[in-house]
Formats: C-alpha cells, structure tokens, sequence
C-alpha cells in the first residue's frame, strides 16, 4: 500500500513485503501470531500430559515405536508441560496476545506507543518456545526437576538425566522469555500510560486494560527477578560459584559443594517471581470476563471502582504472598504464619470480585451466548480452585497437604482451566476483530459443556487423592508400604476424562479452521459491546465510562433516539441529548 | 491398612487430632461456599431471562463479603494456633532423637545409641557399599554405638525429635499418617517432633522431587511398643558396632 | 494472516499519512520529568505532537529501567542473603565462608569518571531543547543542535569507555590477588554485579554512538532528540545504580 510496494513484479519489492511483513509491527497480526504461539504451545503441552496420564493410569504400557516410559522421561514430560503452559499460553495468551489484539483499540489508540518492542518480544518468546522444544532433541532428553527447579537438583548436571545440557536449555529459554516478555510489558504499559483517547480517564477504562496494566507492571518487577535467579544458577553450573550450592553437598559420590550456598535462596527468588506470574495469567482473564459478563447480561458492572481497586490489590499483595509455597521448605515457622496472613488478605480482593460477577448476573438477564457460556466456566472454576486457596494457604493444613494432588488439583481448576476457558472466551468473543466472522455457537456449546464436566471430572477427584497422601511427581504408584495403589481406580477414571477434555479441543480446533473460512460475517459490532474494539472508527474523544448497558438505555428507548440497550463509549453525549 | 480413598489415612500421631479437626472443618465450610456459589450459577443460568431486575443495593452485596472475610480470619486464627503448637516449639529435652538422611534415592535414620550422642559425618566418608551410608566417622567415639537403619521404628507413645538432613539435593519428608511433612534440605538441619500413638507399620514418602526415583524414595515407618523397641535397638546394636569398627 | 477485517488497512493507511505531530516544532517547553497520567485533558491534546513522543519514550525507557532496578535489586536481596548464610564446623560452631573483599582503589576512580560522564551526558542533554538552535534545525537551516551535542556525547562515550577499562583494571588487579569468579561469594558478587552493570554500560556506549550516528541519519529532528534524551536517562539510571552498588560493595562487605 505504500509506494516501496506499488511496483509490481519486481523480485525486490516482494522480498521486502515479505519481510515486511514477516517483521510487521501492526498489534493486531502480532496478537493473531502471539495467540497461534500459545496455541502451539497448548497443543504440545496437552499432549504431553495426556502422555502422563497413560503412564499413571497403566504404569509401563509400551508406547507405539517407543516402549515403556521410564522415570526420567515422565519427569522431562512434567517439566516441559509445566514450562510450556505457565509460560507459553498462560502467560502468553492473555497478556500479550489478546492485549496486542485489542488493547490500542480499547483505549482508542489507533498503535501501540512502542510497537516494535512488541514485535521484539514476540520474536524473542518464539525463539524462546523454539529452544524450549529442542530439549526433546537432546540425547539426554529434557530437564527433570519441574518447572520450579528447584537446586541442588537443577544446579548440579550430575543430579539426573536431563539435567546436563537439558537443563541449560531450559535456563536459556526461559532466560529468552523473560526477556521477551519484559519488552512488551514495557510497550503495554507506555501504551496505557501515554496512548489513551481525549476522554479516556482511568475511571473509564475497560477493566481489562486496568488487568493488563497491572500484569504488565508485575511482569516488569517479577521477571526481571526471575532473570536474576536464572544468572545466578547459571553461574553455579558453569562457574563454579556456590550460591545455591550447600557446602559438603554429595551429588553421585561427588562432592560438589564447596561453599555455604542455599537452596532456599533460590526458592525465595523463584516464588517472589512465581506468584505474581499466577497472577499475571489470571488477572487479564478476570478483566477479560467483567467485560463479558456486562456485556452478556446487559447490564453494567456491579462496582466497577472496586474492581479496578481489587485488581491493583490482587497485584500489590502478589508481591507479599510467595511464602505460601515455602511453609514446609524449611522456611522459619513464624514466617509462615505471616505469609498465611497476606495470603489470607489476597483471598478477600479474590471474593470481592467473585461476588461483583454474581451481582452483575443477578441484575441482568443472562445471554447464554458461547462466550458468556466460558466466562461462567471461568467463573465456576475460579470458584471451585478458590475454596481450596485458603485451605492450602493455612501452613497446618499445608504441612500434609503440600506437594500432594490437592495442590494439583486447585491449581489446575483456578490457573489451567480458570485461565483456559479466559482464553477459549476471549477467542470466541474477540474473533470477528481476527477474521471478521463468528464462530459456530453450535460447536462452541459442545465444546463448553464437554470441556465443563471433563475439566470436572479430571481435576475434582485430584484433591481426593491429595487428600489421601498421593505426592505429585510420581511416574507410579508404588512402594513396599504404600497404601497409595488403591488410588489406581481413581487414576484411571482421571485418565479418562483428561482423554474427554483432551477430545473436547479437536472440537474447537475444528471450530477455528472452519469459522475462520465459512462462519457467519460478524458485521460491526456484533455482540453488541460498548468499548471501543468494536468501534467502527477510532473515535477523537470519548466521554463515558466502559460498561453502560441497560439502565441508560431504558432512557434513550423512552427518548425514541435508539432501539439499543447500549450506549457505546464512542457515542457522543450530544446524540444521547 | 485400608482407608476410603477420598479423605486422609487415620491419624496415628498426638498432635494429628487437631489437623484432622480443623481439615474437616476448613473443607467443609470451603466445600460449603463451592455448593452456593454453584447453586447461585446454576440458578442464575437456568432462570428465565428478564429485562430488568431490581438491582441489589449495596449491603447485600456487601454482606456476604464481610461474612466470607470473618471466615477467612477465623480460619487463619484456628490455624494459626494449630501450628503453632506444632512447630513454634522443639521438642521436650526428654524426647527420642533420631536423624533422618534423605539421599537420592532412600531415606537413612540414623539413632544415636546409648550415648544419646550423634557421631560426626563427613560426605567424603559416604560409602553405601560398605556399609557406611551416612559418611560416619569411625574415629568419633560418639558414632560407634550409633545405628543406621532404612527403616524407621519408634515406640509407642514417647514424643521424637527428628533432626532432617540430606545429602544430596532437595527431599521432602511426608508421613501421611503422622500429619507431618518437612522438606530435608541439603546444607540445613531442620527440625520436627511428634508423638505416635498408634502401633502400625506407616509409609514414609518423599514429597519433593528429588530426580528420577522421586517415586520409588519411601520406607517404612513402625510404630511398636517400648519393649519392643528396646528388642529392635538390642537386635541392632552389636552389629552396627561391627561396621564401625571397620 | 487471514486477517480480513478492513479497519487495520484503514488504520496503517491513516497512519502513514498522518504524521501526527500537527505540525509544531519539537520543543520541550517543560524539560524535566517524563510523567504522564495527566489527566488534564483540555489543555493539550493527547498523542500529537511531538512532546508526546517524547513522553511516550521516556515512558518507555522508565518503566524498562523500572524492570532493571529489580534485577539488580534481587542481586542486592541474594547478596545479603548469600553474606548470613555460612555452615557448622566439627565443633558446633557456626562458620560462614565470607570473607570481606577490599575493593580495589581503582574503582573510585572509576566512580568519579561515571559521574563526570553523566554531567556531560546532561550538558548534551540540555543542548538538545535549546529553543532558538531547534527552530533553525527544524526549519533546516542548519545542525546547530546537532553541532552542540556531538562534542558532550563524544565525551560521555569516551568516559564511559574509560569507565569500562578502569573496570577492566579492577578485575584483572583482583585477578592478580587471586582472587577469581569462583573463589569466594564476595567475589562471586563483586564479578556478578560489576559484570552486570558493565554489560549495561556496554550497551549504553553503543547506545551513545548509536546516538551520534542518529544525529546524521534519522531524518526527524524529534526523533534525533528522543534518541538522545532516553540515551541520557538510560545513562544516569546506571550511574545512580552504580553508586548505589558500590556503595553496597564498599560499606556492606
């Protein structure tokens, strides 16, 4: 469109369009790549616990052109699916792919303040899921001590399998990913700060831009110090520091501590990232689901300042909590009591909103569109994993349930599935500003009921058998004592229905490729939504807040200017007069 | 040593009847809110749509969160008070000291004989193949009546001091029947106490990963009676000794 | 991309066309700062002009050295951390391997040429807003702002070189000590920190001489003097960084 491209049929001119637009900095195309990214990611990361769950329900059945899975290869499988979907979808997915989507066009922005910030981190957290995945590649395989690493065992190569050379390729790429994702928390917030529309105050913005503005500034002061932690085992590795290292420490009939390093440095370093991240994932997803929920019950948000507050609370407090993740770690008692506190205070924000969901739907009549259908389950999931949250956040109660399947299960039902249906509502909601079209509701419903009862189905029963002792981590349930093979029925019955949720995506898979090409044309504005993505131009000036559906309609029907239950963000008062 | 599949094993440990109460307690309010919560969703979704409903004022909307925050704060006293009297004190000078030595892949426990006095350990004195697995020093007097054993047996009803080391890399020490998990760290010596009251052979798990035979690092805990502890210690001792003077 | 949906084309034509600075010569009538959540929206119109471009860099800048701060700052928190922990000899007694590091004299050389650095990084700073050279460059009349910054960023380059050699110097004195990466956590810290913070340095002096080149190719006045306004900022953040490092490195060993 511009005159380098105008001359056709010159070899040069296509090499430079296609590099242009290979390196293209529009935020919408770097959103689509940022979303198929994760959805790569997803793909792989399904799989592999889908993997998982053969090997635990039929501990060693022979897998096709492959035998049996030994230990090292299920712990590389629980590292990488760990790794991929913290990082590469639920980080990636909401933050910075739906936030490159429709963040300018939210605040009316017509790009993002720094767009090729945008575009080098989308770059670099590609290379970074590149790197990721060649681990499987290594002779050794991937690395085997969970996404959390913790050191000694992820310090020293000897310590396992994987933990050689697929160690450090796990530190470079996640190393890649902070960096990457540090780039466009800077371009995010520079956007929101600076790129807002006359009019656009802080009390009129979307509660999605104020979750993407208080992700981003937790991606800034978290990653970073993840980063700092990742040098710091690095050097430990390869240059023989001893930061991590306790003195005396015997790995293999090798000594290889040679000073008073310590393992719970890296664990205070890891979880003072590692919670605000639980945040960073979950918090677009709230914002992204406020919205829905208004729009889908055509009514306004019930407290829109107290959501905004919570969110920037959830966010302070997330600085305050990762203790949680320590009360047994050897961490002192007394700290661990102060941690329950705070994290008891996170759980109050947490409610607040819950309840803002509940209220909003209570005063609206409920459209039970495909979106508004995964924003429920986004809701019922955070529900579900919340009631466990204090529970697990209470060190008496932690100190037998810690490290067992009740932590599995309550941080799959309120990141992973809470998180996912975010995801899957966001994709059905905002798909018309990828394609133009809608997607099928009559697939997208199949798609929610069976991934609703299957996410269920799976995950209820983990906390069971936390609740009977079962540890996380273990490849089979074995063990001269232990009593834990009479889980094996439950195993089973959990393998079966992650096999039905796994089943339940083809049918979204399928939804995608097909709506993309044949789903209805959405038209302008086709969820008849009131921010400003769906404006048909982007507007000079606004002049009302985010949400307004239903009441001032009752107005405008009364006046005979519109037929709408809505008033747009865009709309001027002077029309409304 | 069967048990329902869907809550914990039957608490075998002094201080596990007060986590048993409050778990039931914390999991059934918790469990409670799950049911309203969904009863409301399911309610809400199932109803007939209507234009306009008369919305809530404020204090109703605000009352079930001051009523969820006093839950919150109640349940954090309670707990609070729970583990604080598990963990805020050591144990009494009279109690059983044993150390238990996680390494990949086995738990040791090692019991400090009659002179109630651990012997030194070195990591370069480490050698399982001949019989010295925690790297005691055989010119330490202290360690010659000391017993290391893979299994772990205590008497009935006297509380015991555990003193948790590794070697390694990261364990997590977890006795599912005694309420009791701590993670071994290599470079710490931590410490946990408890008293069975129950006679039964118990599992004992590592929680931590550890590396690839995470799944396969458990032994064996036995609870029996004082005499025949004392018969397990006689039964133990002479041949250790042997070892030691190696 | 199947993209189909008009409004980008819209937008990217529009965005070609509109140059968005309404025509105004880039003057920063209000030199200091870099706020932002103004919320005074009648008094100057948002995302034109080129006092918001500006703004939207520094924004940028400040939030990433915002970033930065906290992976030194968890450098600071591991060191501290590192410095308490020790272990039990054979007697019982608590013994920790630190052992305090004399920092080599060089180094307050070093600081002192940091700091001598960041005051001509300002000076060229302040040459970049000079009302009556912008007009002149803007209307094309010349390079005077150019002219002026050119010596005072050379010389911030230079003393930033200097910076990095005299850092140089320290590591190979300690080296000569024998005392290496490895040797002691002090050291692991002192190599750790000052490597990091001179790798900052050596993207900064590239980032200086990305600068003068800036000053002859980028075609937009504004854009020339963003380039050099964030070099600046990004300039002093690790000159403040640095002295709060060695300060920890002296005072806290």
């Amino acid at each position: 469109m511009s005159e380098a491209h105008t001359v056709p049929g010159s070899s040069r001119s296509r090499v430079a369009r296609i590099f242009a637009s290979l390196f293209t900095t529009d935020h919408r195309t770097l959103g689509i790549r940022y979303l198929l990214l994760s959805l790569i990611a997803v793909a792989a990361g399904t799989l592999l616990s889908l993997a998982m769950r053969i090997q635990l329900a039929w501990p060693g059945i022979p897998f096709p052109r492959h035998g049996p899975m030994l230990p090292e290869e299920y712990l590389s499988l629980v590292t990488m699916h760990g790794t991929l979907m913290v990082f590469f979808v639920l980080t990636t997915a909401p933050q910075s792919g739906f936030a490159s989507l429709v963040l300018p066009a939210q605040i009316g922005a017509r790009r993002m303040a720094l767009p090729w910030l945008n575009a080098a981190g989308f770059w670099i957290v590609a290379l970074a899921l590149v790197v990721l995945l060649s681990a499987f590649l290594l002779p050794a395989g991937g690395p085997i001590s969970g996404w959390t690493s913790y050191p000694p065992l992820s310090a020293v190569p000897a310590a396992g399998p994987g933990q050689g050379a697929g160690m450090d390729v796990w530190l470079v790429s996640i190393g890649l990913f902070c960096i990457g994702s540090w780039l466009s928390a800077v371009n995010m917030l520079a956007t929101i700060v600076g790129e807002r529309v006359r009019g656009m105050t802080l009390g009129r913005m979307p509660l999605t831009v104020w979750s993407w503005m208080v992700s981003s500034l937790l991606i800034l002061l978290a990653f970073t110090v993840l980063f700092a932690a990742l040098v710091l085992l690095l050097c430990d590795r390869h240059i023989g520091t001893a930061f991590f290292i306790p003195r005396g420490d015997l790995v293999s009939g090798q000594i290889v501590g040679h000073g008073d390093g310590s393992p719970l440095l890296w664990l205070h370093l890891f979880w003072f990232f590692g919670h605000p991240e639980v945040y960073i994932a979950i918090l677009p997803a709230m914002g992204l689901v406020s919205g829905l929920v208004a729009n889908f019950s055509r009514r306004t948000i019930v407290g829109y300042p107290l959501m905004a507050a919570t969110t920037v609370l959830i966010g302070l407090l997330g600085f305050l909590v990762w203790g949680h993740h320590m009360f047994v770690s050897g961490m002192n008692p007394y700290a661990g009591n102060a941690f329950a506190l705070t994290t008891m205070a996170i759980a109050v924000p947490s409610t607040a909103k819950v309840f803002s969901w509940l209220g909003t739907l209570w005063g609206g009549g409920l459209h039970r569109t495909t979106p508004m259908l995964f924003a429920l389950g986004f809701i019922s999931f955070f529900i579900a994993g919340g009631v466990t949250g204090p529970i697990l956040a209470l060190p008496a109660l932690d100190a037998y349930l810690h490290n067992t399947f009740f932590v599995v299960g309550h941080f799959h039902l309120i990141m992973a599935m809470a998180g996912g249906f975010a995801i899957f509502a966001g994709v059905y909601y905002w798909f018309p500003l990828m394609t133009g079209r809608l997607m099928n509701e009559r697939l997208g419903r199949w798609h929610f009921w069976l991934s609703l009862v299957a996410a269920y189905g799976t995950f209820l029963p983990m906390h069971l058998e936390g609740l009977a002792g079962r540890p996380r981590h273990y490849y089979q349930l074995t063990g001269s004592t232990s009593s834990l093979a009479s889980l094996m029925p439950m195993e089973r019955g959990v393998t079966w229905a992650a096999f039905v949720l796994g089943t339940a995506q083809l049918i979204f898979l399928a939804n995608l490729c097909w709506s993309s090409r044949h789903g209805r044309p959405a038209g302008e504005n086709p969820w008849q939504a009131t921010t400003l993505e769906w404006a048909a131009a982007t507007p000079s000036e606004i002049f009302r807040g985010p949400y307004e559906y239903g009441a001032a309609a009752h107005d405008q029907a009364q006046n005979g200017a519109h037929k709408q239950d809505f008033t747009s963000q865009w709309e001027s008062l002077r029309e409304q007069e | 040593m069967l048990y329902a599949p869907w809550w914990m094993p039957p608490n075998a440990a002094a201080h596990g009847y007060a986590v048993d109460t409050l778990m039931r307690w914390d999991v059934g309010a918790m469990v409670g809110c799950f049911v309203l919560a969904h009863g409301l969703l399911i309610w809400l979704l199932l109803r007939p749509r209507r234009s306009s409903t008369a919305p809530l004022t404020r204090s109703v909307e605000l009352l079930p969160l001051l009523l969820l925050t006093a839950l919150y704060i109640a349940m954090a006293i309670s707990a609070e008070r729970v583990w604080a009297h598990e963990r805020f004190e050591g144990a009494a000078p009279a109690a059983l000291r044993v150390e238990v030595v996680g390494q990949q892949f086995q738990w040791y426990f090692h019991y400090p004989g009659a002179d109630a006095t651990y012997g030194t350990s070195q990591p370069q004195l480490v050698n399982a193949a001949l019989g010295n697995p925690l790297g005691l020093d055989p010119e330490d007097s202290h360690g010659a009546d000391d017993i290391v054993a893979s299994e772990l047996v205590l008497p009935i009803g006297r509380e015991v001091d555990l003193q948790l080391r590794s070697l390694d890399v990261i364990h997590g020490f977890f006795l599912p029947d005694m309420r009791l998990k701590q993670n071994a760290v290599p470079g710490q010596s931590l410490h946990v106490h408890f008293t069975p009251v129950h006679e039964g052979v118990y599992p004992v798990l590592c929680s931590q990963l550890c590396g690839l035979g995470h799944a396969r690092m458990q032994a064996r805990l036995r609870v029996v009676s004082a005499s025949a502890y004392q018969g397990w210690l006689a039964s133990r001792a002479p041949h250790h000794a042997e070892v030691a003077a190696q | 991309m199947p993209a189909t949906f008009t409004r980008s084309v819209v937008d990217s034509d529009r965005k070609r066309k509109d140059p968005g600075f309404g025509g105004r010569p880039p003057l920063d009538r209000r030199p200091t700062g870099g706020g932002g959540g103004d919320e005074n929206w009648e008094n100057h119109s948002r995302g034109r002009g080129p006092r918001a471009l500006l703004i939207r860099y520094r924004l940028g800048v400040f939030s990433a050295l915002a970033g930065d701060l906290m992976f030194f700052m968890a450098l600071v928190t591991a060191f501290f951390f590192r410095q308490s922990s020790g272990h039990f000899d054979p007697h019982g007694a608590y013994q920790l391997d630190w052992r305090a590091l004399a920092m080599p004299p060089i180094l307050y050389i070093n600081t002192a040429i940091l700091l001598l650095s960041s005051l001509t990084m300002e000076i060229a700073r302040r040459q970049l807003f000079r009302e009556v050279d912008v007009m002149e460059e803007w209307l094309g009349l010349g390079r005077p702002v150019a002219r002026r910054v050119t010596p005072w960023l050379m010389a911030t380059a230079i003393l930033g070189v200097a910076f990095l050699i005299g850092q140089w110097m320290a590591w190979s004195d300690l080296a000569q000590q024998g005392l290496f990466f490895a040797s002691n956590p002090s050291s692991h810290f002192f190599y750790l920190i000052t490597g990091a913070h001179g790798a900052h340095l050596v993207l900064g002096v590239l980032g200086i001489f990305a600068a003068l080149a800036s000053l002859t190719l980028l075609r937009r006045l504004e854009l020339r003097q963003i380039f050099v306004d964030c070099m600046a900022w990004y300039w002093h953040s690790m000159g403040l960084f640095w002295i709060f490092l060695f300060g920890m490195l002296v005072f806290c060993q």
